[in-house]
């Protein structure tokens, strides 16, 4: 095994120092460290972070292996500066036996970019009906912890307040997918005044809040961890402010395109929430489903209320819900288009601009945290001696111009096409082995 | 010239206008024995529908033939569509059979706006999901116009289903460029949320029917879908005729002057009585008539007609 010495690396924002990584740890910091065996990386303007931990990543292995395989979802997570990834279950089958999440476990190993760990369905087939075996995956190789039928919301409430009960008896978390089905049925878009315009059925912000204040509730009368995915609404940041302050286990989540983009990209109208990226952002077509995402792109006080829920910490996680989507499910009508956003690669991008250079939040948000929730040991660490060198360096004063086709994702559905980007990853180690070194995938 | 006409807000009053008065001299054009004009004579208009609509699609056809343009009909049934055909191949398809215009109806939403990202010729919006129906608006307007004699100032009721409505978008739009008032009328469950804010700022909305027919000097009764009535929006049809139908007493308290329109096809009984269809104050079949002389002139426009 390779060692590594990175050079003046200021770790989380603190003065510059030098780590070295040798089998697997951090073994050493400190300023003017020699190692004659080891690969000098000069990482002078670069900062170390722990590596990235991504709580909702659509991998589509197995069943869409057109739209993104483990390995491709893997290689985009490495680009991105993640050292693990939580895949969702809503895949083909659906990830709700031993035999499925093991599957996608076993994939993420021989990828070996990131550390993918599977969340397995709440639900038999995500059909809200009846529980799936939670404790058979519990118990699986692929340990499961995080249960989620992401993509549907486990609306019955019944079923979600047994479902939140089961799981403690593994330290299991529910992640629910907040979005009340009789509310939405044939939403297309933010319901407000753009949807008004432009004649697409609304998705009220209510639809959200009123699942995440009955969630909160039943976890809160049985004593259980819930997790909110996605959170898009200043409402629902309301509903957790309360909660948390009551001493409910909630946590949530927010996605890096929820903090920047706005239901006004719908109609053509380009107005970013970021004045930093404003600039760069050219006119788009009306009804592009790149920007068709669920929970759809809100309002810009939604978006307000989110980044000051993030900074404060009423939200806990940046999480990319990152979802490949095959070019036709794109390349069509509105309303057939599915709903999703590529992000892997540019989250740390967007939190940098929507945070600025608040490394330590940054970490707290997107790896820390994260990692805690999922019970992923060995990640969420800040490098430090005996450590496991599970960490990424990040060139803050890099500029980067996202281009679709140069993507590691086998799809092209970034929102963020041409705009250029703050931040570039230069570097990810995964367990002392470097997954991304210059910029590029070592494999 | 607009390149498209996608939405009722296309057109800015200048070009409106000139819309409306390129339609009355192709309505002259009705009365003559032989129909027809050399305009786009060697020009290829599709209509492409994806949806059943034999009024809107006989009423551009007429327009086209008119014209003396060549006319494709492309319709789904039957077609590579429904062998799972994507828009923009079908899109790709039209535009390598060189088509000047393209006139589509689509169930979807915007379908209109991603057509005109991929074929070079005009797009015609012939009504797309709930959003919009801009040849309507204008056929209303040529027909309030005709009838009134202004449009400045006017004020027209637009009752019913505004939320499912693309009549209604679309008449919002042409009409606040054209300087007519509007006040949209239904119950709020038919009525889409910040739609003054989304449409035309000054646009007023009521939910009493009677309140508003004495000061108007047009009501436009919208088509309730028959699937409307099994997912509450109202409770009943024969609640939605008491409270929103316009029947012969109603229609006694507007002034004397006032219009009433209708986009058809009715439901005679539901939103509006037979009295009231049957009426000298109705103007639902001259609307049809004005459909094909304003349709005429939006092709005749977009295509780059310069001289009659």
């Amino acid at each position: 095994m390779t060692s590594y010495l990175i050079k003046g690396v200021s770790v989380v924002g603190a003065a510059p120092t030098d780590l070295l990584v040798r089998d697997g740890v951090v073994a050493q910091t400190g300023s003017g460290l020699t190692a004659p065996d080891a690969t000098v990386l000069d990482a002078t303007g670069l900062v170390a972070l722990p590596g990235l931990v991504d709580l909702h990543t659509h991998l589509r292995e197995p069943g869409r292996e057109d739209a993104e395989t483990v390995e491709s979802g893997s290689r985009a997570a490495a680009l991105g500066g993640y050292t693990a990834v939580c895949a969702m279950a809503n895949t083909s089958p659906v990830a709700d036996t031993a035999g499925v999440v093991e599957q996608v476990w076993r994939l993420g190993r021989e990828a070996g970019l990131v550390d993918v760990q599977p969340i397995g369905a709440v639900t038999v087939g995500l059909a809200g009906e009846r529980l799936a075996e939670l404790g058979a995956m519990a118990d699986s190789a692929a340990q499961v912890r995080i249960f989620s039928d992401d993509g549907h919301c486990v609306a019955d409430p019944r079923l979600m307040r047994r479902a939140l009960e089961y799981v403690k008896a593994f330290d299991g978390i529910i992640a629910q997918h907040a979005e009340e089905p009789r509310l939405t049925e044939g939403a297309q878009m933010h319901e407000g005044e753009v949807s008004t315009r432009l004649g697409l059925t609304g998705w009220p912000a209510v639809a959200e809040e009123a699942i995440i204040a009955r969630d909160v509730l039943l976890a809160e009368h049985v004593g259980s961890r819930l997790h909110v995915c996605h959170v898009s609404t200043a409402g629902s940041v309301e509903v957790l402010r309360q909660a948390k302050a009551r001493g409910v286990r909630v946590t949530a989540e927010v996605t890096p395109h929820h903090l920047l983009l706005t239901d006004e990209v719908v109609s053509g109208r380009s107005e970013l929430a970021s004045p930093a990226l404003a600039n760069n952002w050219s006119p788009v077509a009306a009804y592009d489903p790149v920007y068709k995402v669920n929970p759809p792109l809100r309002t810009a006080t939604d978006v307000a209320a989110l980044r000051a829920a993030l900074a404060e910490g009423v939200i806990d996680v940046v999480a990319t819900d990152h979802a490949p989507h095959a070019v036709e499910d794109k390349e069509c009508e509105w309303a057939y288009a599915r709903p999703g956003m590529l992000g892997l690669e540019t989250a740390l991008s967007i939190a940098l601009d929507v945070l600025g250079p608040e490394w330590d939040l940054i970490a707290e948000r997107m790896s820390r945290t994260p990692a805690r929730i999922a019970g992923l040991d060995g990640h969420g660490l800040d490098p430090a001696p005996g450590v496991p060198a599970n960490l990424t360096l990040v060139d803050p004063a890099a500029r980067r111009v996202v281009e679709p086709a140069e993507l590691a994702s086998r799809s092209r559905n970034t929102p963020y096409a041409r705009m250029t980007l703050p931040g570039r990853i230069v570097a990810t180690f995964l367990r002392g082995e470097p997954t991304v070194l210059d910029g590029k995938a070592v494999k | 010239m607009i390149r498209h006409l996608l939405s009722g807000a296309d057109p800015d009053l200048a070009t409106a206008t000139q819309i409306l008065d390129t339609a009355a001299e192709m309505a002259t054009v009705a009365g003559r024995e032989v129909k027809k004009l050399p305009a786009l004579r060697g020009r290829t208009v599709v209509n492409l529908f994806y949806e059943d609509s034999t009024r809107t699609r006989i009423s551009f056809e007429a327009a086209a033939k008119r014209l003396s343009a060549d006319v494709i009909n492309f319709s789904a049934k039957g077609s590579s569509v429904t062998k799972g055909e994507s828009l923009k191949d079908t899109a790709l398809t039209l535009q390598a059979m060189g088509a000047d215009a393209v006139v589509v109806r689509h169930p979807a939403s915007g379908a209109p706006h991603r057509l005109a990202d991929w074929v070079d010729g005009s797009v015609v919006n012939a009504g797309d999901g709930t959003h919009e129906h801009p040849t309507q608006a204008l056929l209303d307007a040529y027909t309030m116009r005709s009838r009134l004699g202004r449009l400045a100032g006017l004020h027209v009721a637009i009752v019913g289903d505004v939320l499912h409505s693309r009549v209604a978008r679309s008449n919002v739009l042409l009409l606040s460029t054209l300087g007519a008032k509007v006040t949209l009328v239904g119950p709020p469950t038919l009525i889409p949320v910040d739609i003054a804010a989304a449409l035309a700022p000054g646009t007023l909305v009521s939910y009493d029917l009677d309140a508003v027919l004495p000061n108007a000097d047009v009501v436009m009764m919208l088509r309730v879908q028959r699937e409307r009535m099994n997912d509450s929006y109202f409770p009943s049809a024969r609640e939605y005729a008491r409270r929103y139908g316009l029947d012969g007493p109603r229609m006694r308290r507007l002034p004397d002057h006032a219009i009433v329109m209708h986009p058809g096809p009715m439901n005679r009984g539901m939103e509006i009585t037979p009295e009231v269809a049957d009426s000298p104050r109705s103007t639902i079949v001259e609307q049809v008539a004005n459909g094909v002389s304003v349709r005429m002139a939006v092709l005749y426009l977009l295509l780059g007609g310069n001289n009659l």
